[in-house]
C-alpha cells in the first residue's frame, strides 16, 4: 500500500498560530506592534562590507562549516562577551540563521521518541521542528510569579528515561525573560544529574537591560553538553542576511556538520563577509540600538502601568508580554476586537502555546512615536472593556 | 555622572524639545525631580538657549528661498573676526553666522526671504562693512535633512508581517 502523498510528518504540524490578514494590515491607519525583528537597518559599516565582497568576487561557496576567519571571530567574540570557549576549528559551524542551527542541532541528536523539554510559553519553532524530526515535545510551564525563568523542580518533575535535550531560550522570546548565573547553575545540575542535554538559543543576548547575559554554557561541565545558537540578526540588525552558529563540542558539531553539508552546502558567503565587519567593529552600533530599545522597554512598561495593565517588567530581547485577563477576553478575542475596534495589531499569547493564554505579546522593535501611538489606542481600547 | 545625564538629555531634547520631564525620566530612569533639576541646570549654564519647531518650509506654500552666503574678510586694525560677525550677527534677516576654516571666512544664513531681500540684503547690508572683501550667495534649492530631521522621508517599514 502506498502512504499518503504528503509526509504525515509534515502533516501532523500545525500551521502556525499567529494569524495574520494581511489585507486588512496595508489599510491605512493601521498600526502593528507586532514584527519580532529589528525596526533599524543593517548598520552602514555592515552593509557596506556586504558590498565589497560582492563587488571583489567573493560570490562563491563558502566552506562547509563557515569562512575560517568568521569562525575565528566568532571564537573570539564569544569568548569577550560571554567567557566561551570554543575552538574554531572544529567546534564552531555557520549556520543559515539561527533557525537552522535548531533544526541541525534536532536533526544532529534526536531518534525516534526521544523527549525534549520545552519551557512554555515558547517561540514557535522549536516544537514543530523536534515533531519533524520524530521526537517528542515535553513542556514545562514558566509563570509570570517566577518572572518566567525555569525552576529547576518544574524541570525535574518533566524528566523521564526518554528526556533528551531541554531546549533554553533566554533572553527569552515572548516574555522578556531573562535567566541569571544562579538561575542557570541550579538548571545545570538537573542537567549534569540526568544526564540531559541543552538547546541554548541566545540569539536574544546582546539585548539585556542593566543586568549583563550569562550563558549556561560557561557554567562548569556544560559546555560538554550544551549546543549555543546565536547569530547576527537581532544583535546587528541582520535578520535578512540568514546567518546565525552553533558552538558545541567536537562530536556534535561533527554531526551537525553533516546535516548542514547536505541540507545546505553553506551558509551565504557574502552574509558571511558582511558579519565578520559587525563582529569586528559593530559593538558601538549594537549599543546605540540597544539604548534605543531601552528607552521603548521603559516608555512600554510605565504606559502599561498607567493603564492598569498588569506586566511583568522584561530584562531582555524587545518584546513586553502583558497580562490581559483583568478583562474577562481570551487572548485571542482580545487581539482580535483591538484590531477591529483600534486598527492596533498585537500576537496573542496562545501563538506561543497554551500557557500564553491571557497574555498578549507587544514587540517593541518600532519608532518611539509608533509605540506611543499604539499605546494610546490600547488605553482607549481598555477604558471600553473594563 | 552627572556631565553623562546632561548629555543624554540633551540629545533627547535636541531630537524633541516637547518631551515632558516625565517622559524624559522614564526614557533615561532617573526621577522627574532629577530631570528637572539637570534641565534647569542646562538652561542656567546656558547649555540650551532655546526651544524651536523644525518646519519642513518646502510644504508651505511660498515663494521665499533660502541662501547660504560665503563672506571673505579682510581684518582691519581694530575690527578683528568677532566684531565683523557680531555686525553681521545684528542683522534681522540673518539666521545663522558661522566663522569657517577654508576658502571663506563667514557662512552667514538667510532663511526664508525672497529674491528682492536677499539681494538687497547683499549689496546694501553686507557689502558695505568696512572689513568686507568679497561674498558669493549660494541659493539652496531644496533641503533633504535638517535638524537630524530627514525631510519628505518615505516612512516605509521594509518588514514584512510573518506568521513566526
Amino acid at each position: 500500500m502506498k502512504s499518503p502523498l504528503f509526509s504525515m510528518r509534515v502533516d501532523a504540524i500545525e500551521p502556525p498560530k499567529i494569524k495574520i490578514d494581511f489585507a486588512q494590515l496595508r489599510k491605512p491607519g493601521v498600526i502593528s506592534l507586532s514584527i519580532g525583528e529589528p525596526d533599524f537597518e543593517t548598520p552602514w559599516e555592515i552593509k557596506q562590507a556586504g558590498i565589497e565582497a560582492i563587488q571583489n568576487g567573493y560570490t562563491f561557496y563558502a566552506d562547509d562549516s563557515g569562512l575560517p576567519k568568521l569562525r575565528s571571530e566568532i571564537s573570539a567574540y564569544v569568548k569577550r562577551r560571554y567567557d566561551l570557549n570554543y575552538d574554531p576549528n572544529g567546534e564552531i559551524l555557520v549556520s543559515v540563521g539561527a533557525s537552522e542551527a535548531i533544526d541541525l542541532a534536532f536533526r544532529a541528536f534526536l531518534n525516534e521518541g526521544d523527549e525534549v523539554i520545552i519551557p512554555q510559553p515558547a517561540y514557535n519553532s522549536y516544537g514543530p521542528l523536534v515533531t519533524l524530526v520524530g521526537g517528542k515535545v515535553v513542556g514545562v510551564d514558566l509563570y509570570e510569579k517566577n518572572a518566567f525563568r525555569l525552576q529547576p523542580d518544574d524541570f525535574e518533575k518533566t524528566i523521564t528515561p526518554a528526556s533528551k535535550l531541554l531546549v533554553l531560550n533566554y533572553p527569552h522570546n515572548p516574555t522578556g525573560a531573562i535567566m541569571e548565573k544562579a538561575d542557570l547553575e541550579k538548571i545545570a545540575e538537573v542537567c549534569l544529574k540526568h544526564n540531559l542535554y541543552v538547546v541554548s538559543d541566545e540569539i536574544y543576548s546582546e539585548l539585556t537591560y542593566g543586568k549583563k547575559h550569562c550563558s549556561i554554557a560557561a557554567l562548569p561541565g556544560m559546555k560538554e553538553r550544551t549546543i549555543y545558537i546565536s547569530g547576527f540578526s537581532k544583535a546587528f540588525a541582520m535578520t535578512g542576511w540568514r546567518l546565525g552558529y552553533l558552538c558545541a563540542p567536537k562530536e556534535a558539531i561533527a554531526h551537525i556538520r553533516k546535516v548542514h553539508q547536505y541540507g545546505s552546502l553553506a551558509a551565504p558567503t557574502i552574509s558571511q563577509y558582511a558579519a565578520l565587519e559587525a563582529l569586528k567593529n559593530g559593538q558601538e552600533e549594537t549599543a546605540k540600538m540597544k539604548r534605543a530599545y531601552d528607552e521603548r522597554r521603559r516608555y512600554l512598561i510605565k504606559a502599561l502601568k498607567e493603564m492598569k495593565l498588569d506586566c511583568f517588567a522584561p530584562e531582555g530581547a524587545f518584546y513586553v508580554f502583558p497580562c490581559i485577563k483583568k478583562t474577562g477576553l481570551s487572548s485571542e478575542e482580545f487581539v482580535n476586537r483591538l484590531f477591529t475596534e483600534e486598527k492596533l495589531l498585537l500576537i496573542s499569547g496562545t501563538a506561543f502555546g497554551p500557557l500564553g493564554e491571557g497574555y498578549v505579546r507587544i514587540s517593541y522593535a518600532y519608532s518611539l512615536d509608533k509605540l506611543k501611538e499604539g499605546m494610546e489606542r490600547l488605553a482607549r481600547f481598555l477604558s471600553k472593556h473594563r | 555622572m552627572e556631565n553623562k545625564d546632561i548629555e543624554k538629555l540633551l540629545e533627547l531634547l535636541e531630537k524633541d524639545s516637547t518631551l515632558s520631564e516625565d517622559e524624559l525620566a522614564d526614557l533615561l530612569g532617573l526621577t522627574p525631580e532629577k530631570i528637572h533639576a539637570l534641565k534647569a541646570k542646562a538652561s542656567e549654564d546656558g547649555m540650551i538657549i532655546g526651544y524651536q519647531a523644525v518646519i519642513d518650509w518646502g510644504k508651505v506654500a511660498d515663494e521665499l528661498a533660502s541662501a547660504l552666503i560665503e563672506v571673505k574678510v579682510t581684518p582691519q586694525k581694530g575690527i578683528g573676526f568677532d566684531k565683523v560677525a557680531h555686525e553681521i550677527s545684528k542683522f534681522d534677516e540673518v539666521s545663522a553666522v558661522y566663522l569657517m576654516s577654508g576658502g571663506y571666512d563667514f557662512a552667514v544664513m538667510l532663511e526664508r526671504k525672497s529674491m528682492k531681500e536677499i539681494s538687497a540684503f547683499v549689496f546694501e547690508k553686507l557689502a558695505t562693512l568696512p572689513s568686507i572683501s568679497s561674498t558669493a550667495t549660494h541659493f539652496i534649492l531644496r533641503k533633504y535633512k535638517d535638524h537630524k530631521i530627514i525631510l519628505d522621508k518615505a516612512d516605509e517599514d521594509k518588514r514584512v508581517e510573518r506568521p513566526l
